[in-house]
């Protein structure tokens, strides 16, 4: 573990009327792994977007990486910060191969008026072997299971060599094998490369093992921080999801995960 | 077949604008088909015919009128739709209405003979003159260079704008600059093609494009190559047949739109997965 590269004080966001976000302070240190669950709307997708500086703060600060984030400079922030969305509807004749959606995670590096050179399609060629989807490179990317797009969204992630890692519910929608595939996927990546991450989920069963901290949100506010299993009690999570604690005891009882 | 027209300078500039009108707005059809958007280029060359009309009604340019309203016409759409406040079906429903309004309101205003109001909707491009040719090769040349120089900024933000702003690129403002072109071609290619018509050429090649090829390049390519196909047989059928040409345009550039569906490999996606795509860099 090493220094704090992100270093979140007091943000506040809203979308319009609604406060998306409302006073949130969270320091990440390097390579940590951190879980950020939470039922829907509780402003998890909006704390990752103030991170790879998409989202507009209405007041506190963000530090990334050493940059101060403020609106205008939020570019060359993001080419070191790999996002991962939840499974995204592509169109099945896209004219793109797997292989040169891939490369979009390099574009950004590139900068304006360069070209792909024989390197980057090297590091993408490794990166798509890493998450085993090489056989499938030149296929159209519309072709491609929801499971298979999240490898690719990984691969191009990690061909852009960011310095961050940030997962977005990337396990949604998907059936309960590649749910685990992504998950093996994405703790193994953290082992070997010890990329500091932040997974966002709402459901606990696609919470990594790899996870060292958990963040549970709710209605705009951080509610809890901590290791999982002080954290992740039967009776924080009914005060979380504003569940009867029975009805957690029954939900956890049933999932294989965690 | 008498092909001594061809020694008139009419025809020379006709042949000379449908090639170079076939090429830009095949290539911004390309983006119109790959980013979902038909309803801000429809919208886009109406409000560009109304501002053609209260040119001529008002007595300056009717080009800078049409530039200036089909920007607007973006201007407006573009973030209602961006931020999800209006469905784009909504939208288009509203602006396209109003600038048909509009432009049929200039058009009653308008004092004395009607015909040059008329010519800006049908399209005539045998009147074409040296200067609209001029500035539709200088668009098109824009057009297609600006494509060159970006590409691979225009691939990522056609292929997810999210995604593309996510690892760095500046995806908004290639929105907005294709929204720009767009705009300008439409401009470029009133005269030639018409108000009413334009859009089918600007749409038609891409869409037949789109349902041949796996390769965003190969897509920009035949787009082209139909659009200019298209401007040519239509002139072509005009002078055998003596119709307007606008609408010859529209219909050639619709029938290889027809054919192109009907033989779609896309269509049998199982049998095309056996053999792999080739090697594309």
């Amino acid at each position: 573990m090493g220094s704090t590269v992100i270093n979140i004080e007091n943000a506040v966001v809203s979308y319009r009327e609604d406060i998306a976000l409302r006073g949130v302070s969270l320091r990440v240190k390097c390579e940590e792994f951190i879980g950020i669950i939470g039922p829907n709307g509780a402003g998890k997708t909006t704390l990752l977007t103030i991170v790879n500086g998409l989202g507009k703060l209405l007041s506190g600060g963000v530090w990334v990486l050493g940059h101060y984030l403020t609106p205008g400079n939020g570019h060359c922030l993001r080419k070191k910060v790999g996002y991962v969305p939840q499974v995204q509807n592509i169109d099945p004749r896209m004219p793109m191969n797997v292989r040169e959606v891939a490369m979009i995670g390099r574009y950004g590096l590139l900068g304006l008026f360069r070209r792909p050179g024989r390197n980057d399609w090297k590091i993408v060629d490794e990166m798509l072997e890493l998450v085993g989807m090489s056989r499938l490179a030149r296929r159209p990317i519309g072709h491609l299971s929801g499971g298979e797009q999240q490898r690719v969204a990984i691969a191009r992630c990690l061909a852009q060599e960011p310095e961050l890692f940030l997962l977005d519910e990337p396990t949604a929608s998907l059936d309960w094998k590649a749910q685990n595939d992504i998950l093996e996927l994405v703790k193994q990546i953290h082992d070997s490369r010890h990329l500091t991450t932040l997974f966002v989920t709402h459901d606990l069963s696609c919470l990594p093992v790899a996870c060292g901290r958990v963040v549970l949100m709710k209605e705009g506010l951080i509610w809890g921080e901590g290791s999982p299993n002080e954290l992740l009690t039967d009776a924080n999570l009914s005060r979380l999801y504003d569940m009867p604690i029975s009805v957690v005891q029954e939900r956890r009882r049933d999932t294989i995960l965690v | 077949m008498d092909f001594s027209i061809l020694e008139y300078q009419f025809m020379q500039n006709a042949i000379l604008s449908a090639f170079l009108g076939g090429i830009a707005c095949s290539t911004i059809g390309v983006f119109v088909v790959l980013m979902h958007m038909p309803f801000i280029g429809v919208c886009m060359s109406h409000a560009a015919f109304a501002g053609a009309l209260l040119g001529l009604w008002l007595g300056f340019n009717p080009l800078i009128g049409a530039f200036a309203f089909s920007l607007l016409s973006a201007a407006v759409i573009g973030p209602l739709a961006d931020r999800g406040e209006l469905s784009p079906e909504t939208s288009v429903g509203v602006i396209f209405s109003l600038m048909l309004g509009l432009a049929f309101l200039f058009m009653g205003l308008m004092p004395g003979t009607k015909s040059g109001a008329l010519e800006l909707l049908w399209g005539s491009i045998l009147t074409n003159t040296r200067s609209d040719i001029i500035f539709l090769g200088i668009v098109t040349v824009v057009v297609v260079g600006l494509v060159f120089v970006f590409y691979k900024e225009i691939q990522a933000t056609i292929f997810h704008r999210d995604m593309a702003l996510s690892v760095g690129i500046p995806a908004t403002m290639i929105l907005y600059g294709i929204l720009f072109l767009t705009g300008a071609t439409i401009t470029a290619s009133l005269r030639s093609i018409g108000g009413l018509l334009i859009f089918s050429l600007i749409l038609n090649p891409a869409a037949a494009a789109y349902q041949l090829t796996y390769s965003m390049k190969r897509m920009f390519l035949l787009s082209a190559a139909f659009g200019i196909f298209s401007g040519w047989m239509g002139l072509l059928m005009s002078y055998l047949f003596n119709i307007p040409s606008g609408a010859t345009i529209v219909v050639t550039s619709s029938v290889i739109f027809m054919i192109a569906a009907i033989f779609s490999p896309k269509r049998k996606v199982k049998g095309w997965q056996a053999k792999p795509l080739l090697e594309e860099q």
